[in-house]
């Protein structure tokens, strides 16, 4: 599984990594995680906005730090 | 990237049905010069219509956000609910009093009434926006 972590570096795109990382390791699943700061690179993906995380291509949420338990969802379907 | 580069409240969505009318143009017009003067920012209606998950995520998870639609056809509405993403601010500017027509020599008056009545239907806090609070620098992150 490889997810994405799309931000600049602001405090919520640091929690958004955080997050991903500690839902990684709690649900035990195998991912790579990348963290994606170059402006170019994360328009590509079409957001509005960031922080953004994308699993496996698919944009999952924008705009927002998702919680721990969102994650574990996203990781496990 | 410094926290400064952060917006506070984040943009208002601009969605314009972009369609081949004066209305479509109108719509289109006012998204662009909306998003010059900081009020909000034109997005990619094609990309949500296109169900391309970044365009159609952002437009699920933005707090604020208007559709200009340019005639009662309601493109712009249905690409929405297509790919449930909810409404939110709505217009249709047939019902502002503007016809549909194939005259593309826009006029100043209409761009001038689409983009009160876009402002109007995006939110008072949208509209209360000062464009110094939006990012200057093309940052988008929300903090």
């Amino acid at each position: 599984m490889e997810i994405k972590v799309l931000g600049p570096g602001c405090p919520k795109c640091q929690q958004t990594e955080k997050n991903v990382k500690e839902a990684i390791s709690e649900s035990g699943v195998a991912a790579n995680v990348e963290k994606v700061t170059d402006t170019m690179e994360i328009a590509k993906y079409g957001v509005f906005m960031t922080p953004s995380v994308v699993i496996d291509g698919e944009v999952k949420c924008v705009g927002k730090v998702p919680k721990k338990d969102e994650i574990k969802a996203w990781i496990s379907d | 990237m410094a926290e400064e580069c952060c917006t506070p409240n984040g943009d208002v969505m601009i969605l314009a049905c972009s369609g081949g009318s004066n209305v479509g143009q109108l719509a289109n017009q006012a998204a662009v010069e909306l998003t010059q003067e900081g009020f909000g920012k034109i997005f990619c209606l094609a990309g949500i219509g296109g169900h391309l998950s970044g365009f159609v995520q952002s437009a699920r998870d933005v707090p604020q956000m208007v559709a200009i639609d340019g005639c009662p056809v309601g493109c712009t509405k249905a690409i929405l609910e297509h790919a449930e993403v909810p409404l939110k601010g709505y217009l249709v500017l047939t019902e502002l009093g503007i016809e549909k027509n194939n005259d593309f020599k826009l006029g100043r008056e209409e761009i001038e009434k689409v983009k009160a009545a876009a402002k109007e239907s995006a939110g008072e806090g949208a509209a209360s926006a000062k464009p110094s609070e939006k990012t200057p620098s093309g940052c988008s992150c929300t903090c």
